[in-house]
């Protein structure tokens, strides 16, 4: 490729170009990764109103956001997402919307292209029928690929979007063959982020350096093969990374998530972390909540960082990792990320690595996402909680600035 | 559609956004910006400006012509800087040479 001028990092000015609303956590599928709360079922508070999603819109416009998702649990199951659609894109967003495919009808297909969205992200879990329904506990394989050739005969842009995890790692190439006779534009295999319900999984989740290892190499061939046609997304586990990721390019930097309930939230998970407040839009305006609220605040610049992060030399680069990870593993969300090799706690993450995958172990069923493990986790202490598109955030955004003509 | 092994842009060319991309004036950012799923690219003036006429309908050489146009001066840099700027811009999958 040519060369071309300086490429940096998008801080975002302050500004939460990113604002992603969880329209309703309930599922037709019950994925054991799910990125949801395990607790999620204990949360009677109503969902956000049409009226109440729409005032949201409106004032993430005024605060700069650019990129709109409307992810969920599955977002179709609201029977107004057309009309948020719509008022989306006269408000100047660009629409991305983040499904699993169930309910995603030629009707809606059409009823959403004519709101304006632009692209759709679709899940898909295997390359095997067999596979795909045991694991997301429903018979939804069929019914996907279906859907996402349905999808590009209406013309939208599409994000295959393959969650990584033990049991399909060794597809990478079935898939791969499958997304290019979908004609996919953008393939996306994302390592699972090990919070919540992937937490509760994550020694039958977990795969080995070896399978990743090996899943990479098929990516790079793929990526020779198919040149500009698809744009292939590798996502890596930070369990083997040794370096952190930049979660949410930094807590409170970019990213804006609004729960079901309107609760405003740094990242998809963070409501994991004790400790904190969770104020919601039914209270504040988006404004204060961005701006003034101590959650938001909380993590921003370095000051709250452990001197391990604050006297490292990558601390502009990954932030200290993910606070919702240090949380979870350390006790402390201000602890510098276990992931990273740095960290006085990175020893949690081999000895994570080594019961996944102790000789002898005795395998458990998954624990599928539905309410009734829901209400029995809930009943347990916190747990859960992930950045789930950490990871993808950091590759998609960049300010070019080529030097002036 | 994959011709990244191809030839650097020629004056009878025409290039057009590739329909994938959203390209549009965002005030809060104060330039051009490129929208695709889940990325945000923002441009500065002059590639705004470069991007802006890929239209698909002016040739390359009609479109160093506006350019030199509006940045009267150097018109060999000028003309240099469009098509570097077009090529990575195709390489970056951004535009596309039409048929």
């Amino acid at each position: 490729m040519p060369k071309d001028g300086s490429v940096v990092r998008l801080d975002g000015q302050g500004k939460p170009l990113w604002l992603v609303l969880e329209l309703t956590y309930r599922c037709p599928l019950k994925c054991p990764w799910c990125s949801n709360p395990v607790d999620y079922a204990r949360d009677e508070t109503a969902e956000l109103s049409t009226a109440e999603w729409k005032r949201v819109l409106r004032e993430g416009r005024e605060l700069g956001a650019l990129q709109l998702g409307f992810t969920g649990g599955e977002p179709l199951l609201r029977d107004d997402l057309e009309e948020l659609v719509a008022d989306a894109r006269a408000l100047g967003y660009y629409t991305n919307l983040i499904t699993s495919g169930v309910g995603l009808s030629e009707a809606r297909l059409s009823a959403l292209k004519a709101a304006g969205l632009n692209q759709i992200q679709l899940s898909l879990q295997s390359s095997e029928r067999e596979l795909t329904d045991t694991l997301v506990g429903a018979r939804a394989h069929d019914l996907k690929v279906k859907v996402a050739h349905m999808i590009k005969a209406h013309g939208f842009p599409m994000v295959l979007n393959v969650p990584v995890f033990r049991q399909n790692i060794g597809q990478v190439e079935d898939i791969l063959r499958l997304a290019e006779e979908i004609g996919v534009d953008y393939l996306e295999f994302a390592n699972i982020q090990y919070y919540n319900w992937a937490m509760v999984n994550r020694d039958e989740l977990l795969p080995t350096r070896e399978q990743l290892q090996a899943a990479e190499r098929a990516v790079q061939a793929a990526r020779e093969r198919l040149g500009d046609r698809m744009t292939i997304y590798f996502v890596i586990p930070d369990y083997y990374e040794g370096r952190p990721k930049a979660c949410m390019n930094g807590w409170g930097s970019i990213h804006l998530t609004i729960a079901p309930d309107g609760v405003a939230m740094p990242c998809q998970e963070a409501r994991v972390i004790e400790g904190l407040e969770f104020p919601s839009i039914r209270d504040n305006s988006l404004a204060w909540l961005w701006n003034e609220s101590p959650t938001f605040q909380k993590f921003r610049g370095d000051e709250w960082m452990s001197p391990t992060c604050r006297s490292c030399d990558e601390k502009e680069k990954d932030f200290g990792g993910c606070r919702c990870q240090a949380f979870l593993l350390t006790g402390d969300a201000a602890n510098t990320d276990p992931a990273c090799s740095r960290s006085p706690h990175h020893h949690l993450i081999a000895e994570a690595i080594a019961k996944a995958h102790a000789p002898g172990r005795r395998i458990q069923p998954l624990v599928l996402r539905n309410d009734r493990n829901s209400r029995l986790l809930g009943e347990g202490s916190g747990t859960g909680g992930g950045c789930g598109a950490a990871g993808r955030a950091d590759l998609a955004v960049a300010v070019v600035e080529p030097s002036d003509v | 559609m994959n011709d990244s092994a191809v030839s650097p842009p020629a004056a009878g060319e025409r290039y057009a956004l590739n329909p994938m991309y959203l390209f549009r004036w965002e005030p809060t950012q104060d330039a051009h910006v490129l929208l695709y799923p889940e990325g945000i690219v923002k441009l500065n003036q002059t590639a705004g400006d470069i991007i802006e006429r890929c239209d698909g309908k002016r040739t390359v050489a009609e479109l160093v012509a506006e350019l030199q146009q509006r940045y009267p001066g150097d018109e060999e840099r000028v003309a240099e800087g469009v098509y570097t700027f077009l090529e990575v811009f195709r390489a970056k999958g951004w535009i596309r040479r039409q048929a």
